[in-house]
């Protein structure tokens, strides 16, 4: 016995030896091995659910990816600005008008930054905003569908980039112009743009009831290139902040010639003063033309208003409106801390921060202390408005977002890594790799007065070597790292889809207990929904067959069409009768020139079929609904177009 | 229950009459618990229902646990070729069976007030509470006879017509109490609380009799 016992100490000293060596060939962690396992800390068990929501924004996907945290599983691709197929999003009658523009039918845009609305500078919840890029749209996505419903074109707008960012109340999404342009366009020689462009800055209102948006005003600013922004909070509220670059003006080879400047600005908009102004009759209502596509849950459908005109407002008309901040070195993002404190400028051409202080701003502005002007905006001294420095060692500073425990964390492209820094003391806390060159980096609600610093997210622009090899073109990689102590710990790696520039994220409890489950087919009003089976039909308008159709499972009624002729236009109108969680029904002919349809429970869809050739032809349902989901399918007879058979439908008729 | 009845008898030594008239009046009026309760109710689970589908059997109708669990069961049934759950209208139980209760919980206060009043005798309690036994085995027994039509009655055109390991066509007749698994669902028959609102009324009805025949005994 005693002779166990001793064993059993030599051991436990032995563990414990072996444990101390361990600890510290774990380098620079103070834990123990067992103690920070990172497969634990990302590990979500089989059934149990992520502790925040991520979005990612698709970037050229044109859509938005939902995330869970810390797992790295996706869920789910939101379809917004492009054509989705899986679900028919941008083929179906009652989604095409959400892509309408003033250019036509645009079915694809490169989706950037998203921003989860906000009350009293804390997410609430209801809806997430994105903007495209590239034809410059805003779109509002639902949080209880986790469904596009809203997308309005801004005019006067090249280059949507610095948006979709929200003020603390969701008062505004705003929207700033990435390239300058011509404001009319007109025809004119490129090489005139130098002060004949402008750049504008659009404040789209928000309807707090429906999140309908309305373009408020435009502010027409010199012709820079505004590349990010973001709203004041708390103390700065009622103020916005844009990065800018390109001060040069230049219009060609700006890789060159628009890294000139030693500093470019970031321009300080008071957003209330310029909305007094509005309020009051001021600005001037320009013609335009934009597209306003609205998708109404009740009807299952989207409708497009063409927009005919557009308040524009002159900075210099707004006295105390418009400053300009120096900042050095082509500044990218624009980030303003959790207190409202701060306003840093991510100078990417640099190895430093500059972070500008909001009070100083305002006891130089009220002090009237200027360092010239830039077509008749003031420029505020750089002394005068910095706060700090923040002298990294890294380089290409990007983004910056914070915790709300006085740390920020930035990203810095060209060293690949991720700083966290302490604001007020601009002291280097920690510095980690990522894989590789890293562009955003996401804390959930880090950009609010109320961040969940937990879990830091870096999305990075070249994966190489991360992932199992997929030939030339391969999904982008992500970082996650614990922040929850005072060292970032790389917990996790995962690919994302498209190219995520920024996300926003908020706890899983905020949303999930709100999500729809299914619609209510007594809530239908979609104009050619049926509730019933008995209400099923074929009508015939000229060419146009239109089938009123219903699906249950594991049936169509009707199933068996005839008097179809060749040179007729079909429309499927098809209502999913289902009322239970997750079982949709899809639905696709043969030869169709458009995609399926996904019809969520108590949902109609509608999808057109110009057939071609005589014969008959079956159609199915394209989501494994039951066990007799290969039993749900139908047949439609085609007969030549000079035929006199009548139209008729039945199910389970012989 | 034995404590608390002997306490309750102590505290109501003084007009024990009076206090049984009154205990059977309550005890009647639990019933009308049936109204606003569910008598029973059904869940059905399944891998695929993580949340599980149920009904609750009231007096007057079988409604969903969920909003739309009536039409998902029934839409599940078919498969098998069980008929769909009948509306309220469709089973002449759910008509009569309101007119019953009401007319006993009627009849239990009638008693009540006038064994209060001393005018009956506090058999009329004990008369009572068997009548209303009867009619409750009755019940429970119909509805047990509507279960088995409802699990094996099925259509001879159902979509899947199984046979269970002696080569017996399969039937769904849900358990009368406690748990079955019938196919892929996990199926859990209890009584809710309507029923316990009963199984108290009637049992106070019960301690109506032996309240009133104390007093019967030491007067």
């Amino acid at each position: 016995m005693k002779k166990l016992i001793n064993s059993l100490i030599v051991l436990a000293l032995v563990g414990t030896a072996i444990s101390c060596s361990n600890s510290e060939s774990g380098g620079k962690s103070n834990k123990g091995a067992l103690a920070s396992s990172a497969a634990e800390k990302v590990y979500v068990a089989p059934g149990e659910h992520d502790e925040f929501y991520a979005f990612m924004s698709g970037g050229y996907s044109g859509n938005l990816t939902v995330y869970g945290l810390p797992s790295g599983r996706m869920f789910k691709e939101i379809p917004v600005f492009s054509q989705f197929p899986t679900s028919g999003y941008g083929y179906s009658e009652e989604t095409k008008p959400m892509l309408n523009t003033s250019f036509g039918f645009v079915p694809w845009d490169d989706a950037h930054h998203p921003d989860i609305s906000q009350t009293n500078g804390e997410l609430d919840g209801r809806w997430i905003f994105i903007n495209g890029n590239n034809t410059p749209r805003i779109a509002r996505i639902s949080l209880t569908t986790f469904e596009t419903e809203e997308i309005i074109e801004v005019p006067n707008s090249a280059g949507n980039h610095s948006s979709s960012f929200i003020t603390e109340n969701t008062e505004y999404v705003v929207a700033g112009t990435r390239f300058s342009v011509p404001i009319p366009q007109k025809d004119m020689p490129i090489k005139d743009y130098k002060s004949n462009f402008k750049g504008s800055l659009s404040f789209i209102s928000v309807d707090p009831e429906h999140g309908h948006m309305d373009i408020k005003f435009q502010l027409m600013m010199p012709g820079f290139n505004y590349d990010l922004s973001h709203p004041g909070r708390d103390k700065s509220h009622g103020w916005f902040f844009f990065t800018t670059y390109n001060t040069e003006e230049a219009n060609s080879l700006l890789e060159v010639n628009a890294s000139q400047n030693d500093k470019d600005f970031i321009a300080a908009v008071n957003w209330k003063k310029i909305e007094e102004y509005v309020n009051n009759g001021g600005g001037t209502m320009m013609p335009a033309n934009y597209a306003h596509n609205v998708y109404d849950e009740s009807t299952h459908t989207a409708t497009t208003t063409m927009k005919k005109e557009v308040l524009t407002v002159d900075p210099l008309k707004v006295p105390g409106a418009v400053y300009f901040l120096p900042t050095p070195k082509s500044p990218h993002g624009c980030d303003v801390d959790p207190s409202g404190q701060y306003i840093i400028g991510n100078g990417k051409l640099s190895a430093d921060l500059t972070v500008h202080s909001f009070e100083k701003m305002i006891a130089a502005i009220e002090a009237e202390k200027f360092d010239g002007e830039a077509y008749g905006i003031p420029i505020l001294k750089f002394e005068d408005v910095l706060a700090g420095t923040v002298k990294s060692g890294g380089l290409g500073p990007l983004h910056t977002e914070f915790d709300g425990k006085g740390n920020a964390y930035t990203t810095f492209f060209i060293s690949s890594e991720v700083v966290k820094w302490k604001l007020g003391t601009w002291e280097v806390i920690d510095r980690k790799p990522t894989y590789y060159s890293v562009g955003h980096l996401m804390i959930p609600g880090g950009n609010s007065r109320k961040p969940f610093g937990k879990y830091v997210v870096a999305m990075n622009k070249i994966t190489k070597d991360r992932y199992l090899p997929v030939g030339p073109e391969m999904e982008h990689s992500a970082q996650i790292y614990d922040i929850s102590g005072e060292k970032m710990e790389l917990i996790y790696d995962f690919p994302t889809h498209g190219e995520p520039h920024y996300a926003a994220g908020c706890p899983a409890e905020l949303l999930k207990n709100n999500a729809k489950k299914i619609y209510r087919l007594d809530e239908n009003k979609h104009p050619y929904a049926i509730t019933s089976p008995d209400q099923a039909k074929v009508e015939r308008k000229g060419n146009e067959v239109h089938i009123y159709m219903s699906t249950i499972r594991s049936h169509f009624t009707p199933d068996n069409i005839e008097g179809v002729k060749v040179g007729d236009k079909v429309y499927f109108h098809i209502t999913n009768h289902e009322q239970d969680f997750d079982v949709p029904h899809g639905f696709s002919m043969i030869g169709q020139n458009s995609s399926e349809l996904l019809i969520m429970p108590g949902q109609t869809k509608t999808n057109t079929w110009e057939p071609k050739k005589v014969g008959v032809w079956p159609f199915y349902c394209t989501d494994f609904c039951s066990a007799l989901h290969q039993e749900m399918q139908g047949y439609i007879r085609v007969s030549p177009a000079d035929s006199d058979i009548e139209l008729s439908w039945s199910l389970g008729e012989d | 229950m034995v404590d608390f009845s002997r306490l309750f008898l102590k505290l109501l030594n003084q007009s024990k009459m009076k206090n049984a008239g009154i205990i059977m009046i309550v005890g009647s009026l639990l019933l009308l618990g049936l109204f606003q309760f569910p008598l029973w109710t059904i869940m059905l689970g399944a891998p695929q229902y993580p949340e599980p589908l149920g009904m609750h059997i009231f007096v007057n109708g079988i409604r969903g646990v969920s909003e739309f669990d009536v039409q998902n069961i029934n839409g599940l049934n078919h498969y098998i070729g069980m008929k769909v759950l009948p509306t309220a209208d469709e089973m002449w139980e759910f008509q009569a069976f309101p007119k019953i209760l009401i007319a006993i919980v009627s009849l239990g206060v009638i008693i009540g007030i006038l064994m209060a009043l001393k005018k009956i005798s506090h058999n009329w309690a004990l008369i009572w509470f068997v009548a209303m036994s009867i009619l409750g085995i009755l019940g429970m027994y119909d509805f047990n006879l509507w279960m088995y039509d409802y699990g094996t009655n099925l259509d001879p055109n159902a979509i899947m017509k199984l046979m269970d390991a002696d080569g017996n066509p399969m039937t769904y007749k849900p358990p009368l109490f406690g748990f079955q698994k019938l196919l892929n669902f996990d199926v859990e028959s209890l009584p809710n609380v309507g029923a316990y609102m009963m199984f108290v009324g009637m049992s106070l009805t019960v301690l109506a009799f032996f309240v009133g025949r104390k007093s019967a005994t030491t007067t």
